[in-house]
């Protein structure tokens, strides 16, 4: 199988912790990244998706050298926990940024964009100012801009966190669809191992820094011989 | 990305400091012999500089705390936006016509004395000395501080009054644990810009001074460029000046990370309004203070010469000559300043901060005199005087704009960086699309006090002016140099209307915009 | 950006005013210029006369005029400069800048000899003392009295660091006082309100009402009797005599229209000029009129005797006067 993401003896700093990774990712993979908080999880999401520069290693993404690209260059859809909107820009807008900087579509792109916010069910907000929408409803424009971007992978930085359980499940489970629909890549960062558990085929276990196990989601999550991840996941489920 | 933002940021400060330096050049090497000045004089002239602009600032910021927390507490009273509007004028007004105002209060002929008179006390003594120079400083000042304190105060994130309140913090805890911590980070910066105000205090120092005991260093540069014609001196003691603020920019700068004035992105605040008396009996002295000598500027504009000089084309040239100068500086300034924000917000250099404040610390009057000398060296006076006016106007404006614009864009910056990029928005699309809708407010705030900046420059356009480049307050001390002194009450008071007229141009505050 | 930046710089560019082919440019202060003052009549009279264009360029006062011409140097556009005074003629001279007159001085009507080849006379006007008849009932009679008297009524002064009217009475204090200067100034210092950087400050706070005295000159009270209707404020005449301002003219040596110049300063003696200056610039005309003065000039007060101190004694002493002011002074 094809690797969409390998990471080869990346090296970051952060203040004063220290960080290598290196990772390889199936295309197709659904990839959960879990650690307790300051392990290097967002780190990890950003020097993929190209916010930050590694001081030393590769980062090659669908078969390509990308180390050092602009975001906007690589294969790459982020969706933040927040902030994902521009608060003075409609619904419309916000997704359609995706297709064109200056906003300018032609009829493709604007069906595109219709398909995208029908497909994460908001039709009929077009015209509605983020401030208008409720927490699960920005992240729903954001899943649909993903879409009108259509970059065979999606970083999802704790895009739920803020989200009440059952609104979590239900997002989770869009996001699921999606990935099965478009065949996407997606690197999941989660704190909630159940996250993990409802969604992924595989996960990553971050500590200080360091990517201490990854492999398939269950054998991840029911290890027993890594002292850090037993503390992280406190008792088994 | 960041490189781009530094490139920006790095242009700014180069021209700027290219702007200076040329200057003090150009007079260092004029060859002209000057008299130069004793060292004991300027020594003299240096301390009481240091100690009257130490207690100006300790004074208008000690008082504008009380009445910043005052106005935080009622965040709705009637005519509390009008009385912010009026904090804003004196920036706008000539020193010569505050000083008047200000004199029609608590002056030998003021409503004080009046008042002490007939109320059988006997008549007051004269407030000459240093005492006049800190009233006029506090006058000047304490508004802008309060203004500035102010939106400190109310950047406080709603949540931190949902904790207060869930918490039951009493005023007391409230001061201590929330309003404090904003003051604390705000403080010394507001000190050390108010510091630098009075450092550069000249007219004030000698009008109300009493006599040459009250000379500041800028007095003794007025001089050299002036009476004793040695431009090596005036340039030699600018420096001297450069040196003493750029001190006090570095002990401020290094006393916090504080970046001024965060204007709340799209946050209303939810502090729970006082009912103390307090509050009320600082807002009402600081509004007494502040408008009584406005009001008597106004009172005293209102004779026949208004509507005379309203029938003049000679002043609608001057008001639109006014204007142009001062929507095109403040538009450069709001762009250097922005310039300067993006390179702060990609890189904390505190060269950076320092070169926001160039405009406070350098004298407008020694930078205008050594470019009116290049200019003419150059043989393009002509026509690039009106340049050279807007160019040195907004040098002068971008400390306040920057004030604004600094945390403003480091706040967007932290939000929006990421989301653009990987979006590809960058250069002036984003500019267009993202960050001037989103800045449209720190912007709008951020031209408005350039503007009103140099709508009230007299130090400048004095040096350049005469060959039909005339601005209102020159206008207004060309009436008051020929003995028409109602034609100059009259267009005291229509500077100050355009100055109130472009404070309701500002944008409103914290209006709520959502989506976070 | 590019299209702004272009119309930004057009719009600046209609701010400048336009500027004729053949034309003499007179250097001279603001309110000699404005609308009110003698200049656009005396401009009028010239143009109609040379038949050429006549250009002022205005700045804020004498002093500034020579400072515009040392800063400007050799590429100066000025072919005269209008408006320095008798106390800037040593340093004037001083810089080479300009050139001899050549203009009979037989007529004019300066309180004092004038023989000076370079810098030509317009108006004059003693400094005086003014007060305010409503606040003042027994106003001092002479300057001793000014100096020593009750410090209950104060005296609005000028800078003579800053300022002309300062530094007229540095020379006032010292040719009356001599070497006692400095013990004058400190008994005289007690009657002293303020110092001001220059006239327009300490005349806009003696109308105020700050002081019931003020720094002036002995044409002040005909502005206020003819412009204003108001004898409320007078000079006084002082026995000891009164310093002078005497208004000058200069050819500048590199002049463009040197012909112009020549005419324009012949022209400066006669009535086409002269009679402009009485209620244009409210200083006494150094030259004949066509008609005799506006009454209320008879009024003024005429000075027994005028101190007529060399500029060049000026020049060399005003650092050491200064500096004995600012030590009596309190600084």
């Amino acid at each position: 199988m094809t690797k969409s993401i390998v990471m080869s003896s990346v090296r970051f700093r952060y203040e004063d912790m220290d960080m290598r990774f290196d990772l390889k990712v199936e295309a197709g993979a659904f990839l959960a990244v879990i650690g307790p908080s300051g392990a290097g999880k967002s780190t990890l999401l950003n020097l993929i998706a190209g916010f930050e520069d590694p001081l030393a290693g590769t980062i090659s993404l669908m078969g390509n050298d990308m180390t050092g690209a602009a975001p906007a260059e690589r294969p790459v859809t982020t969706v933040f926990q927040e902030h994902n909107l521009f608060p003075h820009l409609d619904v419309w807008s916000n997704v359609a940024l995706g297709k064109s900087t200056d906003l300018k579509l032609d009829a493709a792109g604007e069906a595109q964009v219709r398909t995208a916010l029908a497909r994460v069910g908001l039709t009929g907000f077009e015209r509605r100012k983020p401030k208008e929408l409720s927490g699960g409803e920005r992240q729903r424009v954001a899943l649909a801009r993903a879409l009108v971007r259509d970059q065979p992978i999606l970083l999802l930085d704790e895009p739920f966190a803020a989200l009440g359980p059952a609104l979590r499940r239900e997002m989770l489970a869009l996001v699921q669809e999606l990935w099965r629909e478009r065949g996407l890549t997606i690197v999941l960062v989660s704190h909630d191992p159940g996250d993990a558990r409802q969604a992924a085929t595989d996960v990553a276990f971050l500590h200080a820094g360091r990517i201490l196990r990854h492999g398939p989601m269950a054998r991840v999550l029911d290890a027993t011989d890594l002292p850090e991840l037993v503390a992280y996941l406190g008792r088994p489920e | 990305m960041r490189r781009r933002r530094l490139l920006a940021g790095g242009a700014v400060l180069v021209v700027l400091t290219a702007l200076v330096l040329a200057a003090l050049f150009a007079l260092v090497t004029t060859g002209i012999e000057g008299r130069g000045g004793t060292a004991g004089y300027i020594a003299g002239v240096t301390l009481f500089t240091l100690l009257q602009a130490s207690l100006s600032a300790v004074l208008s910021v000690g008082l504008a705390v009380p009445v910043a927390l005052a106005l935080a507490s009622r965040p709705a009273f009637p005519g509390r936006r009008l009385l912010l509007r009026l904090f804003a004028v004196p920036m706008a007004l000539p020193v010569l016509v505050g000083v008047i105002g200000i004199l029609s209060v608590y002056g030998q002929a003021g409503v004080l004395n009046r008042l002490a008179e007939w109320s059988g006390a006997g008549a007051l003594p004269p407030i000459y000395g240093l005492a006049g120079i800190l009233i006029a400083h506090v006058f000047y000042n304490l508004p802008l501080a309060t203004l500035l304190l102010l939106a400190r105060l109310e950047a406080t994130a709603p949540e931190t009054w949902r904790i207060a309140a869930s918490l039951g913090l009493g005023p007391r805890n409230v001061f201590r644990f929330i309003d404090w911590p904003q003051l604390r980070e705000a403080l010394p910066r507001v000190l050390g810009l108010v510091f630098m105000l009075a450092v550069a205090s000249f007219t004030i120092v000698l009008t109300l001074g009493g006599g040459p005991g009250a000379t500041t260093l800028e007095v003794a540069i007025y001089q050299a460029l002036r009476f004793d014609f040695d431009p090596g001196l005036a340039a030699r003691l600018a420096m001297l000046q450069i040196a003493i603020s750029g001190a006090v920019v570095l002990i401020v700068g290094g006393s916090g990370q504080a970046l001024g004035v965060e204007p709340a992105l799209g946050r209303g605040s939810l502090r729970p309004p006082s009912k103390s008396s307090w509050s009320l009996f600082a807002i009402g002295l600081a509004a007494l203070f502040v408008l009584g000598p406005l009001l008597a500027v106004l009172i005293g504009g209102l004779t026949p010469a208004l509507g005379k000089v309203l029938s003049e084309p000679l002043f609608y040239r001057a008001l639109l000559t006014s204007l142009v100068i001062a929507a095109f500086s403040s538009l450069l300034a709001v762009a250097a300043a922005y310039g300067l924000a993006l390179a702060r917000a990609a890189h904390p250099s505190r060269a950076l901060e320092t070169a926001a404040l160039i405009g406070l610390v350098v004298p407008p009057v020694v930078i205008a005199a050594g470019w009116f000398l290049i200019a003419h060296r150059l043989g393009v006076a002509q026509p690039v005087t009106p340049l050279l006016v807007v160019l040195l106007n907004a040098m002068m404006a971008i400390p306040y704009a920057a004030s604004v614009l600094l945390p403003a864009v480091h706040a967007t910056a932290e939000r929006y960086d990421r989301l653009s990029a990987s979006l590809g928005l960058s250069g002036m699309v984003r500019f267009w699309r993202i960050d001037l809708p989103l800045l449209a407010r720190p912007m709008g705030l951020a031209l408005g006090l350039a503007a009103l900046v140099s709508l009230g420059d007299l130090g400048i356009i004095a040096i350049f002016g005469g060959e039909g480049l005339t601005t209102l307050p020159l206008l207004l001390y060309q009436r008051l140099g020929s003995y028409r002194t109602e034609d100059a009450a009259a267009l005291a008071l229509l500077l100050m209307g355009l100055s109130l007229a472009l404070t309701w141009l500002l944008p409103r505050r914290n209006r709520e915009e959502g989506a976070r | 950006m590019l299209r702004f930046a272009l119309t930004a710089v057009i719009a600046l560019l209609v701010l400048q005013p336009a500027r004729a082919a053949e034309s003499l440019t007179v250097l001279t202060y603001e309110s000699f210029t404005a609308e009110w003052g003698p200049g656009p009549a005396i401009e009028k009279a010239f143009e109609a006369q040379c038949g050429c264009d006549l250009k002022w360029v205005a700045v804020g006062d004498g002093v500034a005029i020579l400072n515009r011409l040392k800063l400007e140097g050799d590429s100066a556009s000025a072919d005269i400069a209008l408006g320095l005074d008798n106390n800037l003629i040593a340093e004037a001279r001083a810089t080479g800048l300009f050139t001899s007159h050549s203009q009979k001085l037989d007529g004019l009507k300066l309180p004092l000899a004038w023989t000076d080849d370079t810098f030509l006379p317009y108006d004059y006007a003693h400094f005086a003392v003014v007060y305010d008849t409503q606040k003042l009932e027994t106003p001092p009679k002479s300057l001793d009295e000014l100096v020593r008297g009750d410090p209950e009524y104060k005296i609005i002064i000028e800078d003579p660091r800053t300022s002309t009217p300062g530094l007229g009475l540095l020379i006032w204090i010292k040719a009356v006082y001599g070497d006692k200067a400095g013990e004058a100034w400190k008994t005289f210092k007690h009657r002293v309100l303020t110092v001001t950087p220059g006239w327009s400050e300490a005349y806009a706070l003696f109308t105020k009402g700050e002081a019931p005295m003020v720094l002036s000159y002995t044409t002040s009270p005909a502005y206020h009797e003819i412009a204003e209707k108001s004898t409320r404020y007078q000079a006084i005449a002082f026995p000891e005599g009164h310093p002078i301002q005497v208004e000058v003219a200069a050819k500048l040596a590199k002049a463009k229209s040197p012909a112009l110049a020549d005419k324009f300063l012949a022209f400066m003696l006669t009535t086409g000029f002269q009679d402009q200056i009485p209620t244009g610039n409210w200083m006494l005309p150094a030259a004949p009129t066509s008609t005799p003065l506006p009454a209320e000039f008879d009024k003024l007060v005429k000075p027994v005797k005028t101190l007529d101190i060399s500029p060049d004694e000026v020049a060399t002493n005003r650092r050491a006067w200064t500096d004995e002011w600012l030590a009596a002074m309190g600084r």
